[in-house]
């Protein structure tokens, strides 16, 4: 059985530019949202305060939730979580209880004598300032340290400069330490670290590590405007569905690269363009299976798996798709991209060569890297790209 | 190329072990004899059990302050000892004290006497005011570096008294870093009694109530020197809280109660009482104070609180008391095991608490397990559609995949979560993509017409580095995400860890030896896939 035809051949190189569009539009559409919201709805892991799941024996709605609490909290975010016939409801406040008195336990008599007995108490999660702040921290480390890893492994890996990519590590942390010693707060230090991280990618001639980490931003700033956009909370297993997602992006991303590198050494003659096309095409039949798979495993999860992983399968769910559409048309237009403003930068022969040289990212130097490239096995045929 | 035998072999004693390494957590009933070398079930994080898991901090200060205290009171003593005359030893600002002699007179006498007995205390000011010489008594770092530690200790240790008397079954009690003590409880039926008795400090003082005071004084707020008010608990859920004139000086603590039972009867009946007994220096002292007081009101005070105030009808040399109220059963309870375990050195305060009821729990694990259980399903069974008996082939390797997951998990002790079925359920999406990946390329190579055997070569040989390279980075996402993630969602990149481990063995290798023994032993002339 074939899902895809071998001999499939769509243009997604020429459709670049709309898809282009088509994502800036995503995710400004989301930023605004965000910006207009006033940032992301924070969980209590990230924002403290208290968040309490109760299930009631007899059908009500969030407003008389609200009024029955009125003694106890002042400000409660009610919502209706599960299906219809849980009658399950979120009640999320800001107060705290920090001598262990409890704030659950008023709430629960409250409703017990508002609705009378049998109301559940499911679970209680409850963050004062000191913890939230230690996790907003170390979410915002694991971040930091995941861009590092990653922009260090694939330099060293797809374009074999491990010392750049070394350079390039180097240089992000020291970078941070000193914005961490002028105090910005650490958002600004993500930030930072990307830009830097993004600058020196083009600097040291990294075009490889610049597709996939502009891919990866890609995918969580549209994961990041959707959860706005449906204003969905953000808590740990949401920030950790972002980064296995950014892992997972990541993944499909290599295994496009990795054909455009085995292309790029069996045939010269061929445009840029034209072969980093071939090897999406041929890579297609792979991506949308995985994609499909995957997609399948956590749709049963995001139906089936209950409340409380709900949001942890929603991100996972965006990602999974964003992840496939950003290789394909993030990714590899970037290399594209890339190879044409090299070209205009070096309006001599060399470039030129370098263009029939079917898109070496180093013009003239390095033939050695063919060389290593070239698979045991893969002898035969002047492979023409697939069409 | 290892023969395929030896290859078979190796798989076919992993699986072994893996099974054996499951059996606790499967079946219920132990075989004799295994379990000691057998691992044990495996784990199930709070999330899916229900429990308590709580982050405390000790407000150590306050134990220092309460040291400084001490301190006052013992220097007064050492000094009416020595017969040095003071004005006034008081405790000021956060721990400091603060003396005034009366003259300069006895001033060296007060230094050498503070060195000998009190030589973590040192003098920082000395200065000649119109009331006298004022010295301001510092304590120095290493000191109250001591008492924060101690309090710390204290405090855990009394926890986990309190816990252990409680009955709970697996606890988890652990100090952490700035004086934070980590508690995690599983399966506790009622959470929030386990709560109160953790945090209750359990100050217990008898101070003798005020004599001759009328109503109006207490309205007024006038009392005697020496007298405060203090709350007292109402004698009935009804009535309100009444105030109570005290006089200052504890005449007796709780640090002499050996023993605190709840009783049942007392003044109304059905209402739970504690009775309690004190240690040989406290029945003394409780004679003591009872012989002399005959006809006064002793009031019970507790964390502040007065829970009652019988009068002293005679002398009690048997050193035992009775704190009566209106509580119910589960208080009173509670009270006698906080009395019984001793004081708090020092309050304690939750920075977290993620409380899980059983229902929820046992709900998740259903909801979990059927989810992973339905995506299973599908792919295994879209894998032998699409891909016909090489599919089938994969779908073994995910099995396979699966149980040693499972399996390492129970080896290694680790803790499976909701977030960690989530990532076993990540696992098998992603791991058909390592199968893919290889058929893809396979059916490429034939395509280009070469043999079954040639193709299988290449497909593995080039889908292995792509498989490789691509796992890493999901292998680095879960090993920042264990670094720096918390309870669940550590157990989602242990399993996410395990499953792309174990999905690089299964796929890759166990799937080969298929292949190869198909091509080379049973001669097959044609693949299926």
């Amino acid at each position: 059985m074939q899902l895809i035809r071998p001999d499939i051949n769509i243009n997604f190189v020429g459709m670049r530019y709309k898809a282009f569009m088509l994502s800036g539009a995503i995710i400004l559409f989301g930023l605004l949202t965000l910006f207009a919201r006033g940032g992301l709805k924070m969980g209590v892991d990230f924002a403290g305060g208290t968040l309490i799941q109760v299930k009631f024996n007899k059908p009500t709605n969030p407003d008389e939730i609200r009024n029955a609490l009125q003694g106890i909290v002042a400000h409660a975010v009610v919502q209706q979580i599960g299906s219809k016939n849980d009658n399950e409801y979120l009640v999320r406040t800001d107060a705290i209880h920090e001598e262990l008195g409890s704030l659950s336990n008023q709430v629960a008599e409250k409703l017990s004598s508002s609705y009378g007995p049998g109301q559940q108490v499911l679970r209680v999660e409850m963050v004062g300032p000191k913890v939230g702040h230690d996790l907003r921290q170390k979410a915002l480390y694991a971040i930091f340290y995941a861009l590092l890893l990653i922009a260090i492994y694939i330099s060293g890996r797809f374009e074999f400069k491990w010392t750049s990519s070394l350079i390039m590590g180097g240089v992000l942390i020291v970078g941070i330490y000193l914005l961490e010693a002028i105090g910005l707060s650490a958002v600004y230090l993500i930030g930072g670290a990307l830009f830097v991280t993004l600058v020196l990618c083009w600097f040291l001639k990294l075009p490889y590590a610049l597709g996939a980490l502009l891919s990866l931003v890609h995918d969580i700033l549209i994961t990041i405007g959707i959860f706005a956009l449906v204003n969905k909370e953000f808590s740990l297993e949401v920030f950790a569905a972002l980064l296995t997602l950014s892992g997972y992006s990541l993944n499909d991303t290599i295994i496009v690269y990795d054909r455009i590198r085995e292309n790029r050494n069996k045939d010269k003659k061929v445009k840029f363009s034209d072969m980093i096309n071939g090897a999406i095409n041929q890579t297609l039949s792979r991506t949308v299976l995985t994609s499909m798979t995957v997609f399948f495993v956590i749709l049963c999860l995001f139906l089936f798996g209950g409340t409380v992983i709900h949001d942890f399968s929603f991100a996972m769910l965006i990602g999974v798709v964003t992840g496939s559409y950003s290789s394909v048309f993030v990714a590899s237009p970037i290399l594209i991209a890339y190879e044409d403003l090299k070209k205009k930068k070096l309006p001599k022969p060399a470039a030129r060569r370098a263009v029939v040289q079917a898109g070496d990212a180093q013009p003239v130097r390095n033939p050695k890297k063919s060389k290593k490239k070239q698979p045991a096995g893969q002898g035969d045929a002047g492979k023409s790209v697939r069409g | 190329m290892k023969s395929i035998g030896i290859r078979a072999l190796l798989v076919s004693v992993l699986l072994v072990i893996g099974i054996f390494c499951l059996i606790p957590t499967f079946s219920s009933s132990p075989l004799p004899g295994l379990s000691n070398i057998l691992p044990e079930k495996i784990h199930l994080g709070l999330d899916l059990q229900g429990g308590i898991h709580l982050v405390l901090e000790v407000e150590a200060d306050k134990a220092v302050e309460n040291a400084a205290e001490t301190y006052v009171e013992q220097i007064k003593d050492a000094l009416r000892a020595k017969k040095i005359g003071f004005t006034k030893v008081v405790r000021t600002g956060a721990w400091d004290i603060e003396v005034i002699l009366p003259s300069g007179e006895q001033l060296n006498e007060f230094n050498d006497s503070i060195k000998s007995d009190f030589s973590w205390l040192k003098p920082a000011t000395t200065e000649t005011t119109p009331e006298g010489t004022r010295l301001l008594l510092t304590m120095d770092l290493k000191k109250t570096n001591d008492l924060r530690t101690m309090a710390v200790g204290q405090a855990l240790e009394t926890i986990r008294n309190r816990i252990d008397q409680f009955g709970v079954r697996e606890p988890d009690i652990r100090p952490e870093a700035g004086d934070r003590i980590l508690v995690e409880l599983p399966g506790i039926k009622d959470p929030q009694e386990a709560i109160n008795l953790i945090g209750k400090t359990a100050v217990l003082e008898f101070k003798l109530v005020a004599q001759n005071v009328t109503d109006q004084e207490i309205h007024d707020n006038k009392l005697p020197p020496g007298a405060k008010l203090y709350p007292m608990r109402p004698s009935d859920r009804n009535s309100s809280e009444t105030k109570v004139p005290l006089e200052e000086k504890t005449v007796l603590t709780g640090q002499y109660i050996t023993d605190a039972r709840v009783g049942i009867g007392g003044r109304s009946f059905g209402e739970a009482h504690i009775s309690l007994n004190f240690d040989p220096q406290g029945a003394k002292l409780f004679d003591h104070l009872t012989s002399e007081n005959v006809g006064r009101k002793l009031a019970i005070v507790l964390d502040g609180v007065v829970y009652s105030d019988p009068v002293i009808k005679e002398r009690i040399p048997n050193g035992t008391a009775v704190i009566e109220g209106s509580y119910t059963d589960e208080e009173a309870k509670v009270l006698a095991i906080a009395l019984r375990t001793g004081r708090l050195p020092a309050p304690v305060k939750i920075l977290e608490q993620r409380t899980v009821g059983p229902a929820l729990g046992a709900d998740s694990i259903k909801n979990g397990i059927m989810a992973s259980a339905i995506g299973g399903l599908g792919i295994i069974l879209f894998m032998v559609v699409y891909y016909r008996f090489s599919g089938a082939i994969a779908d073994m390797a995910l099995a396979m995949n699966i149980l040693f997951i499972l399996a390492a998990m129970a080896l290694v002790g680790a803790t499976l979560t909701l977030p960690g079925i989530a990532g076993i359920a990540l696992t098998i999406g992603i791991a058909v993509d390592a199968n893919v990946l290889i058929y893809e390329r396979i059916r490429e190579e034939l395509r280009l017409g070469k043999t079954p055997r040639a193709a299988v070569d290449t497909g593995y040989q080039r889908a292995t580095i792509t498989i490789m390279d691509a796992n890493v980075t999901s292998l680095i996402a879960a090993l920042v995400l264990y670094q720096f993630g918390t309870g669940p969602v550590k157990g989602f990149a242990v399993t996410l860890s395990v499953g792309l481990a174990a999905n690089m063995f299964t796929a890759i290798f166990v799937t080969r030896i298929i292949f190869d023994y198909l091509l080379t032993e049973r001669r097959l002339k044609e693949l299926s896939i």
